[in-house]
């Protein structure tokens, strides 16, 4: 393979496996501070061992949020240099404002709430908990508007040889970034309220400790259902805003090949890219495609056809990918609803305890699906417009050293990877210490 | 102006980094020496535990700073580095897991293979990062297209090797006197033995360094231009002398900040001595990466110093106000605590 490929399978690998830790951390830091809230407030001791417990998964799962994170900020510079040195203006100095302003505060007092339950007030250690939580989601915010930047350049102007920033209010104003921050970050609350919904569904059916995990459902559902519906429905107009920055990627999406108005939108399409077409296109919905991409159904949805070929995104990738993405979408409300309405009392449902726990790998799915739909979708190019990919690799890296850094990286991701779904397996399985509780 | 204010700042922040995951550093390195029993090894662990992961976020800052302020460099020091940056990111993915899950299985092999990770995952830094920063020091072979011409071999020179025996033996006298300032009884007694050894290793390496950087290096010509600066190389000497002193005295905790004091102003002296070079090359000066030729437009360099000048301080109290409040000696109680390490 070409440095090009490998460099692009090894981010590829490192952000995707990266991106299988952030989610949780994003969601679980605020239900686990709300959490000991309400213990702080109640003094009720069940909510102390609901902290402890779905803190300990939290705090599993965080540590290879973090050092997978510091792989990614280095790779710019060992594999991207070309990138790096062109965009570092503006790229370079969001990624350090993240780390300087929520990265510190995140990891600061992380450690101040491992280590203080009884060297704090109650209140300042529900702070510290906060504190983290609240800089998990900024930390979130300001890689979001970099990768935003990088989707749909704003706020810079040419010169010397790379892009210069010109506006930085313009940077964080990135309408497009804003809509990828609230997916993400509603995508990654569902995902997290699903993990919490499904373990304690696991423990219910088992009629393990009733009263602790019956506690850990009700909070979660409400949670659940509003990020999921959010996510759904401002799914649809992040939608449409790619059709009007980024009308390959939309194209892609939807392998909608003929530019035309009244575009429909069919239920069941397999793309033939390489003839430009769709195999079979079934079930049309009408002027579908130009209601979700433009908000009209006469609206004209351009094809890609209309599109330089050296231009377009990888159809089948994007289109499968976005298609599995909004199905699960659909699903999760449903889901969501269901377990709502069952919140005071899951367990007269022992069908819905039975389904939750199956459903924890779908919202990691469906977000590493998101994530490869904005990311591949957006190639050829590594910021959309301006600088291709195939230009953004470091000259100075041979092929043989990219080759064994991918190698090392998939060994040890591998492992631990495995490692940590094991041990959060483990521990969800054997649910809270305190034997008083399942008396309950 | 603006380019040499970012330039200081990266040299600090940098130096600020080894002066706190240093100690991490040289905690894991000391253990097999160091420990004897399993609560011997968890008293390292906790030693650390509320701090490593804030110290390792200098380390995000630093990079992030260096790809903000002065993007050329970053783009060509990370790719010129390539193979020991990668390895050292191995070792620190490794370092960082080990604390959170050595607990989490009740068996013995799990536990001595975290330990693994741990010693391992902290050498390997200490080592590379003395290699990177006294190549850094001395230059690396950029061509006219700032490509490296040099390989990993090239960066194993007497004098980078000498930067990476500098940095292991100077984290391990920083480890060893976290471990006295935090430890009790008889692994306090042993820590303040070891440190007091160490500091002859210490000793012994910073002249060779300094006399090493003469032959090897152009640090000098900075120094001889301008010789208020030599000041440093005096607070080099202080926090040496002084480290030993309070060492004798058995006042740890001013020991460790003495030695701190060195890390800083050792990789100050560096990184002033290639003022204005980031990275200089050894083919021709004119191939250097500097702070004219690698910064960022001033509107970002003046952005950047407005979140730098309002969070760097605050991060600075906040972090100062963790280390007051759970810097005490490590009891048996400690290590009952449900959420220690």
């Amino acid at each position: 393979m070409d440095i090009v490929s490998l460099s692009r399978l090894q981010f590829a690998m490192t952000t995707c496996v990266h991106f299988i830790f952030v989610p949780l951390t994003l969601g679980l830091s605020l239900l686990v501070a709300y959490m000991e809230t309400k213990y702080v407030r109640t003094k009720d001791e069940i909510y102390r061992q609901m902290t402890k417990f779905w803190g300990k998964l939290f705090l599993i799962n965080f540590a290879l949020g973090v050092v997978t994170g510091i792989a990614l900020e280095f790779q710019f510079g060992t594999n991207w240099s070309a990138y790096s040195m062109y965009v570092g203006d503006i790229f370079g100095s969001l990624l350090a404002i993240e780390a300087t302003v929520a990265f510190f505060l995140e990891s600061t007092f992380l450690g101040v709430w491992i280590f203080g339950w009884n060297r704090l007030s109650p209140r300042m250690h529900n702070a510290s908990i906060w504190l983290v939580a609240l800089a998990a989601n900024l930390s979130a915010f300001w890689i979001i508007m970099a990768n935003g930047w990088m989707q749909n350049p704003v706020g810079y102007i040419f010169g010397q040889g790379r892009a210069e920033l010109e506006s930085f209010t313009a940077l964080i104003r990135n309408e497009f970034a804003w809509h990828q921050f609230i997916h993400t970050l509603s995508a990654s609350f569902v995902l997290s309220g699903f993990f919490v919904l499904g373990i304690s569904a696991y423990h219910l059916l088992r009629r393990q400790n009733m009263n602790f995990f019956r506690k850990s459902f009700r909070l979660a559902a409400p949670f659940t259902l509003v990020f999921a519906i959010l996510v759904l429905v401002q799914g649809h107009t992040h939608g449409s805003n790619v059709a009007k920055h980024q009308p390959e990627k939309m194209a892609a999406m939807d392998s909608h090949w003929e530019t035309q108005t009244w575009a429909p939108q069919y239920l069941f399409v397999i793309p033939d890219p390489a003839n430009e077409r769709n195999r079979v296109e079934f079930l049309p919905i009408p002027g579908g495609l130009s209601l979700l991409a433009h908000h009209s159904f006469d609206a004209e949805v351009t094809g890609l056809r209309d599109f330089p070929e050296q231009d377009r995104p990888p159809v089948m990738v994007t289109f499968l990918s976005f298609r599995t993405m909004v199905g699960l979408g659909v699903l999760f409300p449903l889901l969501a609803a269901w377990a709502w309405i069952r919140r005071k009392d899951p367990s007269r449902s022992p069908c819905l305890l039975k389904v939750l726990p199956w459903i924890i790998p779908l919202p990691y799915i469906a977000i590493q699906l998101g994530w490869i739909v904005a990311e591949l979708g957006r190639q050829p190019w590594i910021v959309y417009g301006m600088m291709r990919t195939s230009d953004a690799v470091s000259p100075g890296v041979s092929s043989g050293q990219v080759t064994g850094s991918l190698i090392g990286f998939t060994l040890i991701y591998a492992l631990l990877a495995g490692l940590c779904i094991f041990l959060l397996t483990k521990y969800a399985r054997q649910g809270p210490k305190d034997p008083a509780l399942s008396r309950a | 102006m603006l380019e040499t204010t970012w330039f200081v700042l990266w040299g600090i922040l940098w130096a600020i980094y080894f002066a706190l995951d240093g100690y991490d550093f040289g905690l894991g390195m000391n253990m097999p020496f160091l420990a004897r029993s399993e609560d011997d090894k968890r008293v390292i662990y906790n030693v650390a535990g509320p701090f490593w992961d804030g110290n390792q976020v200098w380390l995000v800052t630093a990079g992030g700073v260096t790809f903000a302020a002065f993007p050329g460099t970053y783009a060509v020091l990370f790719s010129s580095l390539y193979t020991p940056l990668l390895l050292l990111l191995f070792a620190l993915i490794f370092r960082g897991v080990s604390f959170e899950f050595r607990r989490k299985v009740d068996s013995q092999r799990w536990r001595n293979f975290w330990d693994g990770c741990n010693v391992l995952g902290s050498f390997l830094p200490a080592l590379l990062f003395g290699v990177a920063f006294a190549n850094i020091f001395m230059g690396i072979p950029l061509n006219a297209e700032q490509i490296n011409e040099g390989n990993l071999l090239t960066l194993l020179n007497p004098y980078g090797l000498a930067g990476g025996v500098l940095f292991v033996f100077l984290f391990s006298l920083h480890g060893g006197l976290w471990l006295a300032v935090r430890a009790q009884g008889e692994m306090e007694q042993r820590a303040a033995t070891w440190s007091n050894r160490m500091w002859y290793a210490v000793l012994f390496t910073v002249v060779a360094f300094l006399i090493l950087s003469l032959i090897y290096t152009d640090l000098l010509a900075n120094y001889v231009a301008n010789p208020l600066l030599l000041f440093v190389l005096l607070i080099i000497i202080l926090g040496l002398v002084q480290t030993k002193a309070f060492l004798l005295q058995e006042t740890y905790s001013k020991a460790w900040a003495c030695s701190a004091v060195t890390i800083l102003s050792l990789t100050l002296f560096g990184i002033l001595g290639i003022f204005p070079s980031l990275l200089p090359s050894t083919i021709d000066p004119a191939y250097s990466m500097t702070i004219a030729n690698s910064a960022s437009s001033t509107l970002t360099l003046q952005i950047m110093l407005g979140v730098a000048v309002i969070f760097v301080p605050l991060v600075i109290a906040y972090q100062s106000w963790v280390y007051l409040r759970f810097s005490h000696k490590i009891t048996a109680e400690d290590l009952d605590y449900e959420e220690a390490y």
